[in-house]
Parts: structure tokens; sequence; C-alpha cells
């Protein structure tokens, strides 16, 4: 299918099938479901930031009118957790609390009002503990430890991976690049505030209704947390109103209204108020990250050394998995021949961290896409040029054993040149004005599931019958970026029908096949494989049966527009309708299934499961901007973007997210930070959000939009779906990094930290005025004791893909031919 | 946490009101605290109008009351005794899309559609004023509505669309 160019369906400028729900407000969020004999659930959370719990007294708020039920960490004797090797939290914290708003009790009343009116009659008494606030309290505060596991102290996460022998490659380098840089949190800030609905069937089964992205992995924790069995326990996911990651994680109040629901045998609703949302966060962690580089005086690079540290926050999440991808990609943009990476994540009593777009990566890319503005000025090279000849190559396997397919990313570099005159503006725009670019690669799903297994990570399901009717299964959540309409579209053009005559039934555990959901950018890929897998074998019963009637070979019949006809005799037709009525005839019942794996990884080192997928989309960026040297003020005129989306399945949809994408990168590189503050001690000294409210939390609006150009470059990928990878997260990675070296090009100062500020700017123009060096960034890295990497051969050096005993430092001429190849 | 707890916790008897919604009388029985957004959404159960602060500071619940875009969550619905009152239930003639939400559907205006309900109402009013909004003005009329999916383009040019249609088809409807 993949090899096909001429399609019907596929890369043509559609409305998305769910288009007019959305416009007429029909689309069913969570919020929006109202049961009969609905309760309605809030919960109580800590304001102190550390604290063991002494005492929960609930008998106030039980007694109080219209309470029908209140819920502690009791009622919650199991953890859970998104990652296996992180099933630390609780629905309700039975006896320790982490962060301000990790929840403590839950009312279960007639109505919010009374519910919250009673959570002001539960007394808990709270012992408080010592705050880690930052990363460097983290590691140097050992005790207390904020859990009682991890690596140790209130380090969660350490683990160094070292391809090929770095220093070597650094020593016989021309020049070795090396700084220190920071990216602060951020949050997803998705319109939707999560809301959850759950009730017990006639038949006493639980159904959760959920503005979630990964209803399957909440059916997992749901059975687990709740001590009930999967098979009774059926999740449907809302379209979400904007996910971004922020709907990934479970969260505590999703089993909260669950247990509510089987105790009470009623529906029980939660909706968080926006300020309980900047709380649950599970968003950008704040990075320090060092990067040691090594460059030929011709720009190409010999090896790099990356560190990161992450601030947590309060729980594991999807933390372990953020850590490593604070690594891992590094190397799928560039020609690298030897990495390492040494990554920490810390505990802090913050909301946790987690995945939002880009999950980890985004970091790392802002300084390596800085440093090479960086290395590009230093050998006066153009840093598009240096891009350009350093693209890493097609069908080729980086140094840490990741497979790259198709790249399109030196054509990306091209258009986003040419749209941009950048060979005109680079260097040569007027004082004040500025114009950067950055590149970037981003998965088109995780090859690996969260919990180890074999089974297909997604499967479709087709049911057809004589009305011509076309309903398609698949556990894929519509989060907004058209899961919906990327099914019916593959599956349209498979049966050469029109989107909108598929039916999709999507996100509910109890009817469509198990998908993992919308993370990792992973639907279109992995859901579109499986949908092609299962509509052509539905297609070859109906062609067996239509070539019957047409009497041709079923090889000959041609499904197109709504028509099964002869491919060398159009007369000889059918409709579609006719064409499924035969096949029912001759078959019987007509349905099919497909899934979709992922191909095997080629590392078999431990932790190799982290960074492989099917397929690596790209991008370029170039923004220009204009820096006022009296405010600091950056504004933003225009942005030129170039996307290697493989193939465009719906031309309307790709350039939606690949806007997006810009629009939520600008406002990570110029204003958005989720920030914490100490109230002030006469009240509790708590490390309290700075600012969580939609107006404070600034970003930008329709005013501060600037023009972008969007650009789709199309370099079909064989593991795809007719070639398309993914296109939602990726188009954000060069955005941060691309701001960044236009304010060096507009003002010649560097800001080596997100968000870029007009506090920052001027005060890099202030030392810039002294003689000083004209940066502002972290000035150190701390000591961290990472561990002894893993180390691996890179490919071209003659590895397996295992690890292997790490060369003798003594002997530095070991890889001198590697290192100069 | 929230507004909800620092509202009056006594007790009040519901209050009766009527107003025109969506050109239909209606007659509804509430709490008197309850904000327009609320009645809207729990008491008449036209969820279409959606929330994401409840404190006037997105823009999802905006809806029109006499012809203005207004924050219903910021809005007491006593206030809006026999008050016209316009929400996104109410923009299609029948099965016919009104050409804002048309151009929105077509072109890409509304992606998880959260903020579509209050961005197509502030655009009607928008139009109803100005037929033929420059850009500048779309996007100071929008801007009080946060948009997290799009990145505002495909929402300019699906107005800018509207607009075409609507002049074409001659007026606001």
């Amino acid at each position: 299918m993949s090899a096909r160019t001429r399609f019907n369906v596929i890369g043509k400028p559609r409305r998305r099938v769910d288009g007019r729900a959305k416009v007429t407000g029909q689309t069913r969020f969570a919020d929006d479901i109202k049961l009969p004999r609905m309760l309605h659930c809030k919960i109580l959370r800590s304001p102190l930031p550390h604290a063991r719990i002494e005492s929960i007294d609930v008998a106030r708020a039980e007694a109080h009118p219209g309470v029908h039920l209140v819920l502690t960490g009791k009622d919650f004797p199991v953890t859970y957790g998104m990652m296996p090797v992180s099933q630390d939290e609780y629905p309700l914290a039975p006896e320790r609390v982490r962060y301000v708003g990790d929840p403590v009790a839950a009312v279960i009343a007639r109505d919010e009002q009374t519910a919250a009116q009673a959570l002001d009659l539960i007394d808990v008494r709270y012992q408080p503990l010592k705050t880690i606030a930052t990363i460097e309290e983290a590691l140097a505060t050992p005790e207390p430890r904020i859990h009682d596991y991890g690596e140790r102290g209130n380090i969660h996460r350490n683990q160094s991976y070292e391809f090929g022998d770095v220093e070597e490659a650094l020593a016989h380098a021309d020049h070795v690049f090396e700084d220190v840089f920071f990216f602060e949190g951020n949050t997803h800030l998705p319109i939707e505030q999560h809301a959850a609905v759950a009730t017990v069937d006639a038949d006493g089964k639980l159904t959760l209704w959920s503005s979630t992205q990964v209803p399957h992995y909440l059916h997992r924790a749901l059975s687990r947390a709740l001590q009930f069995p999967a098979a009774h326990i059926r999740v449907i996911a809302c379209p979400n109103g904007g996910g971004f990651g922020g709907k990934c994680d479970l969260h505590n109040h999703e089993i909260v209204v669950s247990r509510a629901a089987l105790r009470l045998g009623r529906p029980v609703k939660i909706c968080l108020s926006r300020e309980e949302v900047f709380y649950m966060h599970r968003g950008r962690h704040p990075v320090l990250m060092k990067m040691r580089t090594g460059v030929t005086r011709d720009g190409r690079l010999t090896g790099m050394s990356v560190q990161t540290l992450l601030d947590g926050g309060g729980y594991g999440g999807y933390g372990a998995a953020s850590t490593f991808y604070t690594g891992v990609l590094q190397p799928v943009t560039y020609e690298l021949p030897r990495y390492r990476f040494d990554a920490a994540r810390v505990f802090t009593n913050k909301p946790a961290c987690g995945p939002k777009r880009g999950h980890g990566t985004p970091q790392p890319r802002f300084g390596q896409e800085v440093q090479l503005d960086k290395i590009a000025e230093r050998l006066g090279m153009d840093p598009a040029e240096l891009r350009l000849n350093i693209v890493a190559k097609p069908n080729s396997l980086t140094a840490n054993w990741l497979r790259i397919g198709s790249i399109g990313l030196a054509e990306c570099i091209h258009k986003v040149v040419d749209a941009s005159g950048w060979k005109d503006k680079h260097r040569k725009l007027p004082e004040g004005r500025g114009i950067g670019i950055a590149c970037a690669a981003y998965l088109s799903g995780a090859g690996v599931s969260i919990y180890w297994n074999k089974m297909p990570h997604s499967g479709v399901q087709l049911l057809l019958d004589r009305s011509g009717q076309v309903t398609v299964f698949c556990g894929a959540t519509e989060i907004g970026q058209g899961s919906d309409d990327v099914l019916a579209a593959i599956v349209a053009e498979v049966l050469g029908i029109d989107a909108f005559d598929v039916r999709c039934v999507t996100g509910d555990t109890g009817i469509t096949p198990v998908d993992l959901g919308s993370y990792s950018s992973r639907v279109t890929v992995m859901m579109g494989n499986a949908a092609i897998q299962a509509a052509e074998r539905v297609r070859e019963l109906i062609a067996d049966a239509a070539a019957d009637e047409l009497d041709v070979l079923p090889e000959r019949v041609v499904f197109a527009r709504g028509q099964v006809f002869a491919s060398e005799d159009p007369s000889k037709t059918m409709s579609f309708r006719e064409a499924v009525a035969f096949a029912e005839t001759k078959y019987g019942t007509l349905g099919s299934v497909g899934s979709y794996s992922p191909p095997k990884a080629p590392g078999r080192y431990k932790g190799a499961g982290v960074g492989p997928s099917p397929a690596y989309s790209y991008t370029a960026c170039v923004v220009e901007v204009d820096v006022d040297p009296i405010t600091g003020w950056i504004t933003v005129p225009k942005v030129w973007v170039a996307h290697d989306i493989g193939r465009t399945i719906n031309p309307v949809l790709a350039r939606g997210q690949v806007e997006g994408s810009i629009y939520m990168g600008l406002g990570e590189a110029l204003m958005e930070e989720q920030v914490f503050r100490r109230l002030p001690p006469k009240l509790s000294n708590a490390l309290v959000h700075k600012i969580p409210s939609l107006l404070e939390y600034k970003s930008l609006t329709s005013l501060d939009m600037p023009e972008v150009e969007t650009i789709l470059v199309e370099d079909p990928d064989p593991n795809c779906p007719f070639g398309a990878k993914e296109v939602g997260q990726g188009p954000l990675l060069p955005v941060m990094p691309a701001v960044a070296n236009a304010v060096f090009d507009a003002v010649g100062v560097r800001i080596d930290e997100v968000p870029i500020t007009p506090d920052k700017i001027l005060a890099a123009l202030a030392k810039k005025a002294k003689g000083e060096v004209a940066r502002v960034g972290p000035d150190r890295f701390p000591d961290v004791p990472y561990p002894e990497p893993i180390f691996v051969l890179p490919p071209s050096e003659g590895g397996d893909g295992n690890a292997t005993k790490a060369p003798h430092r003594d002997e530095p001429a070991r890889h001198k031919e590697a290192a100069a190849s | 946490m929230d507004a909800v707890r620092e509202r009056d916790a006594t007790a009040q008897e519901n209050v009766r009101l009527s107003m025109r919604v969506n050109g239909e009388e209606v007659d509804v029985l509430f709490a008197p605290y309850k904000t327009l957004l609320e009645v809207l959404r729990e008491d008449l159960d036209l969820t279409g109008t959606k929330h994401g602060c409840e404190l006037g500071e997105c823009g999802a619940c905006a809806v029109l009351v006499d012809g203005e875009p207004v924050l219903s969550c910021l809005a007491l619905a006593l206030d809006c005794e026999g008050r016209e009152i316009e929400t996104v239930e109410g923009l299609a003639r029948g099965p016919e899309l009104h050409p804002l939400q048309a151009a929105f559907a077509d072109l890409g205006a509304a992606q998880c559609g959260y903020c579509t309900p209050g961005i197509l109402m502030t655009a009607k009013a928008l139009l109803a004023a100005e037929p033929a909004p420059s850009r500048e003005r779309i996007k100071e009329a929008i801007s009080g509505n946060l948009c997290r999916c799009t990145g505002y383009q495909q929402i300019f040019e699906a107005v800018e669309e509207a607009a075409r249609q609507m002049r074409d088809e001659g007026g606001a409807r």
C-alpha cells in the first residue's frame, strides 16, 4: 500500500469527519455527561508541600446534609503509577503528602457546592517535613527522602550510556564546545479541565468516562488500584478538549470517582477547577543540562556528551521515560559517530512532571540547537549550511542503535531557507532585528509499550453489512489531533469510499480493540497500519464476491469513489453497497481485524527500548524576531516551518498540527513557565504555584501569534501507512532554539535558558555594554553522582547492539581510526 | 481551592426567571447564586457552551446576550431576566450550518473543539457589527478567547471565509 502514489482520500483537504460535531457544540466532553441520580465529587488537597498525615477526622463532613460518602487514604490501600517501575501514588494519600495539591480526602455529595462545603469540615492534622524545592536542594538533601525507593537520597532515576569512546572523540576534535543550559518547566494548559464520570451499570460493572488520552492504560490501572476485575471495567475516553500530554497520566480523581461509584451504586462526577489542573500538571520537566560537543573545523560532529538533570516533582509518573528521552534522540537528527548521555531525575515537593508535547526532548533539543548556532558562529559558517552538511543519513543506524528510515530534513532546511530569505537576512538585518534557525527530529510512536508485552500496539476491527455501512472500531483516542479522521480516511482510501461513509467507534475499552493511546505521536502510524490491514482483509472478501458478479479475476477489481469495478473495463461496475451485499451473501457476516506491532529495535542493551520508533519525523524552522533594546521586549513577526511528514493524510489537519506546535513552542520560548514560590512564613511558608490561573500563566493570544508559513515535505516512510509519519509534536521542538538563535542575531546576546523574557534580554544587554560575556543562563552544572556508563559500541565501530566492556581510558589511540572517519 | 467554596454557603430558595434562549422563550428555576454558564449547562442542558476557568480568563464560555458577547461564567443568571441569549446550539438553521460553523469545520479552525463555541459566538458578534473585518480586527475581537490547539491562523482564515460567504449571501444571520 505504501508504494501507492495516487489517492482518492489521502492527501486531499477535507472537513474532518468529526468537524460538524465540534462546531455545533455536540462533541460530548466528559463534563458534558449528566446521568440520572448523579452525585458530585470534590477532593481535599494538601495545603503543605511535604508532611506526614497524623490524623484525618471526617465525622463532621459525613454528617453534613447532602453528603453521601467521604473517602480517605484508608479506602485505597493499593498504589498505582504509569510506569511499572514507579507504582508510587495513592488515589488519596494515606500518610504522607508530597506537594501542595496532593489529594487527601474526597467528598461525594448531591452537588458540587455541598461537596465543597463539606471539604471545609474535614480536619486533617499534618506534621510538616522539610520541603525540597529545587534540583540543588534535592541533590544536597538526601534526608528526608520524598520516596523510599529510587536510586539514593532524593535521586529518582540515574543512568549513563556511552556509545563509543566519547572522551577520545572529543580529544581528537578541532574544537570542543561546552555549554550549560536550563529549560524551565511549563504546563499543557488544555482549555478543558479534566473531568470524569463513573457509574455502575445495570449489570453491576463499572464504566468510567474520562478526559484521558490513554484509556487502555487507565483500564489496567483501575483494575489494580480498585482490585476489581478488568473484564468488569469499561473505560470510555471522551474526546479531549486538548491534551498535549496532560491527560496521558493516570489521575487520582479517576480512581476516586470509580471507587465512589462502586461504593454508592450511583454515578459520580468530578470536574477539576482550573487551579487543580495547574496542580495536577505532569508537564514539562525543568531540565538543567550540560553539553560537550566535539567538532571538526569544517563543522562536523565527532562526539557529544550530554548531561541532564530533571526536576521531577513529587512522584514518578512517566518520569523514568522522560529521563531517557532527555538523552536518546540527540543522535537522530545529525550524524554523530559517538555519543554519551548521563541523565538523572530528582524528586522535589512540587506537582509531578511528565510528558508534554515532545516529551523530554525539547529541553536537550534547545541546548543542542543553540550550541550548534554558537559552533557555526565560531567556525564562521552559516548555521543553515552547517546543519545541511551533517544531516543524518536515511536508512542508517545511529550511534545509540536507533534505526532511521526516511529523512526529509535536508529538503526541510532548503525550504525554510528559501522561503524566509535566510541568505539575505542572517547577520544582515539591522540591529534589533534577527533571524534564527533550528531543526529537530521526533518519534512516530514509541517502539515499546509502557508495560512489557509482545501484543499489538494497535488493533482495528471493521464491521460491514448489506446496507453498505462501514463501522471501524479502534481504541485510539480523539484529543483534537484528528485521530478519528485519520482512521476514517485510511479505511475509506482502502475501500474506495468517502471518509464520511465510515463510522468511527473509538477509545472505548469495552467495545474497541486495544490501542495504547494518544501519546508519543503514535496514532497515525500504529492505528493507521492496523487499519490498512483490517481494511485490506475485508476488501479481499468483497473483491472476491464482486469478481464473481463482474466476471473478472479478483485481482482486477478496483475500489474507488464508491464503486467497485473491473480495472480494464470500467463498464463492469457496481456500487460499493452492492458489492458488500454480494460479499455478505457469499461469506456471511462481514468483518475483519488488523493489528500492528512496531519493528523490533536493533539495540539489545538494557535501556534500548526507549528511543526506537517505526519512523522519525523531521522539522526545520526559521524564526524572525524584533528585540527592543530599551524594554527587552521580543516580538515575532513571522515563522517559517517545514516538516517532513512522510505523507499527508489530511492537509487541513496536518497544517493545524504544525501551526499549533509553533504556537505552543513560541509560548514556551517567550513566556510560559510553571514556577513556584514560598508563601510568607506567617502563613505556612508552603511552596505553592506562583501563577495558577489562565490569566497569569501567560500564553500567546490571537494578538501575539505571528504569521506562520507552513511547508509540508513528503518523504514517505515504508514503515508508515501510505508513508505517513507524525506531525503533532516534532514541529514544536525547533521553535525555542530558533527564537534564542534569532535573538542572538538581533542583539548579539545569548539567552541560554527558556523562557527568553525581556528581563533576561536587558540583563544580557547590560553585560554586553560592560564588556562582559553577553549571556544569561546557568553558570554551572552541579556535581551529579552519575553511575559508570553502560558502554555500547556504535554500529559503525563493529558493535552488535549489546553492552560491552568500556575501552581502557589510558589507551586513547584505540579508536583513533573510527574517530577520524 | 476554588470559587465554589467561597460562595455564600447558606441555602437559598430557587428563583425563577424567563429569558429567550436561541429564539425560544424559556422559564427556568435555579439556585440564585448560579451563573448564566451554570444555568445554561446544568439547568437547560445546553452543554455546547464550555468552561475553562470560571473566572473570566479563557473565553470558552462566551455567549451572546442581546447580541453582545458576554462571558457567561461572570454573568449572574439573575441578571438575564427577559434577555435574548444566543449559544452555539442556536447558530445552525435547522440542519444547515451557519457560515461560520461551516468555515470552521472546513478550514481546520476547530481542532479539539473546546474553545470553538466561544469563538464562534464572539465571531458572530464581530461580523454582525463589521461585515468585512480586517485580519487585525479579527485578532482583536477574539483576543479574549484562548485556543491551545490551532495557533489561531486557521481561525482567522475561517472567520474571513465566513465573512465573505455572508456578504455574498447578503448580510448577517
